[in-house]
Formats: structure tokens, C-alpha cells, sequence
């Protein structure tokens, strides 16, 4: 049930980083959580946001563009919520390669995005410590 | 089956060639000498005169011309006829600040188109194809060539030019091209624009491409092969020759048969200046045999290349010429190593990647530095920023083995390499600006 995220393969250039958002949110779309990360000639985005599918067609014709399953496990958004689910992951020795966090809809609501080798079993580990996790469905992209 | 432009000189016996040979060779001396006095200045100060060209065997006893005497003789001490008698000029990029500027009278645009027809021809063209150019029209040499080729053969001719690849396209699939004439660099991006388009190999009419003005690998050929569903055909030429057309391959793809009937090809060791025997590598040296406005005599090419007189399959009996192995214009010398571009080309093909590329080489606190870019295709990103610098990592040890030295490489976005008439630009040398 993991969620899809897209990562976009920006040159290091001034402009690409305010047409790339530009272009997605041309396509209707609203970002939901984003990252960047950046070496020196590049950075890749990573996003979640609405209308997927839509907004790969789109994206596509400029830039490199993939889909990725991450999970989006939903925690409180108080002060130690994040620490019982990087403890679940890691004493079920599942590696995290990068993650992100957002806000939800609901109040006091929060979602941290973890890129994982293998969403599955990340999540079946989070399901276990009675954390949930969103799916494409539920976030209504 | 094999077919010909010009039957009765392509598959003509070796006498009767050589006979053709040394009766054109005499009297294009003669026309050199009388109407080119640059030239006749060369051969005086080597104390040679008309009188001692009695065939092919004396072309050795003539003086050589090489880009430098271009230059100085700029533009129009080459002239081997009065302007009145020339209908057009071509000219190089002269990216390298030594333009050349060649002419042509009608005769000479005719001989010309012949030889490019018989590239077509042994491409597979019939009056049946539809040959879509888009070698750059104008100056460059490139487009009116194979236009000119193809209009004696009769295909329908799209004059397209370069750039505008959706344009490209679109008159590819709706006119139904069979083939592409274009540098390979462009073919293999029409091939990319294709796959992104959603069409299929199999999806266009194209049988064959004739590709030339560009070094390019046998490797670089399967790639567009595969991407365009056709057999790649190779075509040599220079602007100071004429343009491409001086040899062209053939079904065999084992050679391109150099047109004997007007160019005379010798190979030389490029620092004596002595004519090496057959199948040996050296610089390759050409004398235009009926040219009348640009009427070269022993012109160094630079380009490193081996001759082969083995009779061909197909039948012609004109020699070939291998695909050049490198220039001694291109060649790069970098921390005193030496480096020919189609040797990063060969490895990035290898290594899975497209052969869009540029070298950029600067010099920082006297030592040069010396970067690759590459650009990557949509199979090989990855959300991964580790699995990207893996793959840099991973290409730099590759070029490294086969160089004998490190450049750094850093990936870029498609089509963020300059293009320019729709060459790929290769090479940006900084280390000039600061000598
Ligand atoms: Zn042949």
C-alpha cells in the first residue's frame, strides 16, 4: 500500500528548479511534500503530489522523471512522535536510504515519507508497532 | 543484390582505371600549373615541372598541400579557373578559426553529385526512396551533397536541413522516409526523439542511413541500427575535396571504396612525408583528378586511415579506405597523455550510455583538468542521488582503463549538450584562452 512519489533530474541552473514546480502546478497538480537533493552539477526532487499520472506525462516531455513506492507512515504531530517508528524500522533492521516529512489535513496530523529497499516489509514492520500508512487512495493522489 | 550508380566505373577492371588515372593526372597538372600560381610556385621550389608527370606513379614527385596553405592562399589563390566559370562556394565551419572556402564550376558540382549518387545507390536507393537530408544545407557541404546525389538518382527528396527534430519526424513517419542522410550524432537523437514519441524501430520506413562529417564508432553504428531499425552506411569527405562522397561504404560495411575515377589516394607517414606501402596506417593524402575550380593536388586530409586494395564482394573494384582512426587535429593531449574523442565514444557505448558527450578540458594551477560530461537517459535515473554518484564513479574507472587517464564525469540532463548544425560539440578546450 505504499504511496508513489516522483523524482525529477534538475541541472544545477538557475530557472530549472521555478519551471519544474511551474510545470507541475500547470498540470493542475498540488505538491503534497517535496525534498531536494543536491550534488554539485544537479539535484534530484522528489515529490508527492496529485494527479500522478498526469503529471509524469507532463513532466516527461522536459525532464527525466521516475516513479518511486515510498511509505508515508502517519504519526502525531507532537514532540517524539517520529522516534517509535525509526525504532521499529531499525530493530527490524530495515535500512532508510532518505526521508521527508509533511503535514496532513487533519489536526495535529503529521506523515514522514521513508524511502525504503523494500516498502512491503516496511510496512508490514510498521503495521505490527500499530503504525499506519497512507496509500495513493487515501491521499487522493 | 548489388546495384550501381555507374556500373562501368565502379566495377571497372584495375587497368582501365588506372588508365583513367593517368590520363587525368597529366592534364590536371598541366591545368594546375597553367592557372594556379601558388601552386606552380610549390612545384618550381621542389624543381618539378609538367613535363615530369607522365602518370599516377609520378604523383609522388609532387609537393604537398596541407590546411595551412588553405590559409594563406585565402581565399582565392587556390582558384584553378576564373571566377566567371564558378557557380558556387562551400565553405568549413572554420570552428577552429581556419575557414576554408572551396569553389565549384558546374562540372565540378556534377562529378560531385555523381559520387554521392553512388553512395546512394549502393545504400539500397532506388527511384523508389524517399531520402530525407538533414545534413545542414548552405555553407556546410553536407546538405546539398546528398541532395544533389539524390536528385541524380531519382528518390524524392526531402530537404530538411538540420534541427527541428519534431519537424524531423513528422515528415519521416507521414512521407514515409526510407533514407536518412545526417551526421550520426543527430541520427542517434532522431533515434532517442523517436523512442520518446512512443514509436517502435519498426514503426518507420527508414531501410538504410548514410552518415558521415563526424568521427564515429563501429560501436555508435549498432546503436543506430538498432534504434532506427536500418543498416548505417558510412561516407567520407571534405569540404577542400569536394564534401562527402570522396568513398562511401557498401553492403560489406567493410570499407569505404574511395571514387578512384577522381580522387587519387595516397597514404603518407605524417612526419617524413614518405608514401607508405598498402595496409599500413599513415595520413591520408588525396589528388582531386578533374576538379576545376578547387583543383587540389596531395592534399594532407590529417585523417589517420589504412587503405585496402582486397577485392570487395559487391563487386566495385575501387579501393577502400577504413574509417578514419582518428585526426591529428582531434587528437587531444591532456597531461601529456594523448586522447582521440572516439575513445571516450567507444566507452560510454560500451558502459550502456548515449554517445552525447562533450569534453571540457580548463587548466587550473598549471595542471589540466579534464571533465566529461555525459548525458544520461530515462532507464538509468534513479531517485537515488548514491546510485547516480555509483554511476559516475563507475564510468570515470572505465574511462580511466582505457585512457591511462582519470577525467571526471559528471551527468547531465538529455539534450543539455550544445549542438551546433546539428554537430554535436565535443570538445571545449579553456586551456587555449590561457596560453
Ligand atoms: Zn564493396
Amino acid at each position: 500500500m505504499a504511496i508513489t512519489q516522483i523524482s525529477l533530474f534538475l541541472m544545477n541552473q538557475p530557472g530549472q528548479l521555478v519551471d519544474a514546480v511551474g510545470t507541475i502546478s500547470g498540470a493542475g497538480s498540488n505538491i503534497r511534500a517535496m525534498s531536494i537533493a543536491e550534488a554539485n552539477d544537479f539535484g534530484i526532487l522528489r515529490a508527492i503530489v496529485t494527479d500522478t499520472d498526469k503529471v509524469c506525462d507532463v513532466l516527461k516531455e522536459k525532464y527525466l522523471v521516475t516513479r518511486t513506492p515510498v511509505v508515508a507512515a502517519r504519526m502525531d504531530d507532537r514532540h517524539g512522535a517520529l522516534y517509535p517508528i525509526l525504532e521499529a524500522l531499525n530493530e527490524n533492521n530495515v535500512n532508510i536510504e532518505y526521508m521527508y516529512a509533511f503535514t496532513g489535513t487533519g489536526p495535529e496530523e503529521a506523515y514522514v515519507v521513508l524511502r525504503v529497499q523494500d516498502p512491503e516489509t516496511a510496512e508490514a514492520v510498521l503495521h505490527a508497532a500499530g503504525i499506519e500508512t497512507l496509500s495513493d487512495d487515501s491521499l487522493k493522489i | 543484390m548489388a546495384r550501381y550508380y555507374q556500373p562501368e566505373i565502379e566495377t571497372a577492371p584495375r587497368e582501365k582505371i588506372l588508365e583513367i588515372q593517368n590520363e587525368k593526372i597529366v592534364r590536371q597538372v598541366r591545368h594546375v600549373w597553367d592557372n594556379v600560381p601558388y601552386y606552380r610556385d610549390l612545384m618550381m621550389k621542389k624543381g618539378v615541372t609538367p613535363e615530369d608527370i607522365h602518370g599516377v606513379e609520378d604523383i609522388k614527385k609532387l609537393p604537398f598541400l596541407s590546411k595551412s596553405d588553405l590559409r594563406d592562399a585565402y581565399p582565392y589563390g587556390l582558384l584553378g579557373t576564373d571566377l566567371k566559370n564558378c557557380v558556387r562556394i562551400h565553405s568549413t565551419s572554420g570552428t577552429t578559426g581556419k575557414r576554408v572556402v572551396a569553389f565549384y564550376t558546374q562540372h565540378d558540382i556534377d562529378l560531385w553529385e555523381d559520387c554521392t549518387a553512388r553512395a546512394i545507390v549502393a545504400a539500397g536507393g532506388t527511384e523508389e526512396d524517399v531520402v530525407q537530408v538533414c545534413y545542414g544545407y548552405g555553407l556546410f557541404t553536407g546538405g546539398s551533397g546528398l541532395h544533389g546525389g539524390s536528385h541524380k538518382v531519382g528518390c524524392l527528396t526531402l530537404p530538411m536541413s538540420s534541427g527541428n527534430t519534431d519537424r524531423q519526424i513528422q515528415f519521416m513517419m507521414d512521407l514515409g522516409a526510407t533514407i536518412l542522410c545526417c551526421t550520426p550524432s543527430y541520427a542517434a537523437y532522431i533515434g532517442e526523439a523517436l523512442a520518446e514519441q512512443g514509436y517502435k524501430p519498426e514503426d518507420n520506413k527508414l531501410k538504410a542511413g548514410i552518415f558521415g562529417a563526424e568521427p564515429w564508432t563501429e560501436e555508435m553504428r549498432r546503436d543506430i541500427e538498432k534504434k532506427l531499425g536500418i543498416k548505417a552506411y558510412d561516407i567520407y569527405g571534405l569540404t577542400e575535396t569536394s564534401g562527402p562522397g570522396v568513398s562511401y561504404e557498401c553492403e560489406e560495411q567493410k570499407g569505404m571504396h574511395i571514387n578512384e575515377d577522381h580522387f587519387y589516394a595516397e597514404i603518407i607517414d605524417p612526419d617524413t612525408g614518405e608514401v607508405l606501402p598498402d595496409g599500413e596506417k599513415g595520413e591520408l593524402v588525396f589528388t582531386s583528378l578533374d576538379k576545376e575550380a578547387f583543383p587540389l593536388l596531395r592534399y594532407r586530409t590529417r585523417d589517420i586511415c589504412v587503405l585496402n586494395r582486397t577485392p570487395c564482394s559487391c563487386g566495385r573494384t575501387h579501393v577502400r579506405m577504413s574509417k578514419p582512426m582518428g585526426r591529428s587535429d582531434d587528437m587531444l593531449i591532456i597531461r601529456g597523455v594523448n586522447v582521440f574523442p572516439s575513445q571516450i565514444e567507444a566507452v560510454l557505448l560500451k558502459e550502456g550510455y548515449t554517445p552525447n558527450y562533450q569534453i571540457v578540458l580548463d587548466r587550473e594551477r598549471n595542471t589540466d583538468t579534464f571533465d566529461v560530461y555525459v548525458e544520461v537517459s530515462a532507464d538509468q535515473f534513479s531517485d537515488l542521488m548514491s546510485q547516480i554518484q555509483k554511476m559516475e564513479k563507475s564510468l570515470e574507472s572505465a574511462l580511466r582503463t582505457m585512457l591511462g587517464i582519470g577525467p571526471k564525469v559528471h551527468l547531465v540532463a538529455p539534450k543539455t549538450i550544445t549542438r551546433s548544425e546539428g554537430k554535436a560539440v565535443r570538445v571545449v578546450d579553456k586551456r587555449k584562452l590561457h596560453d
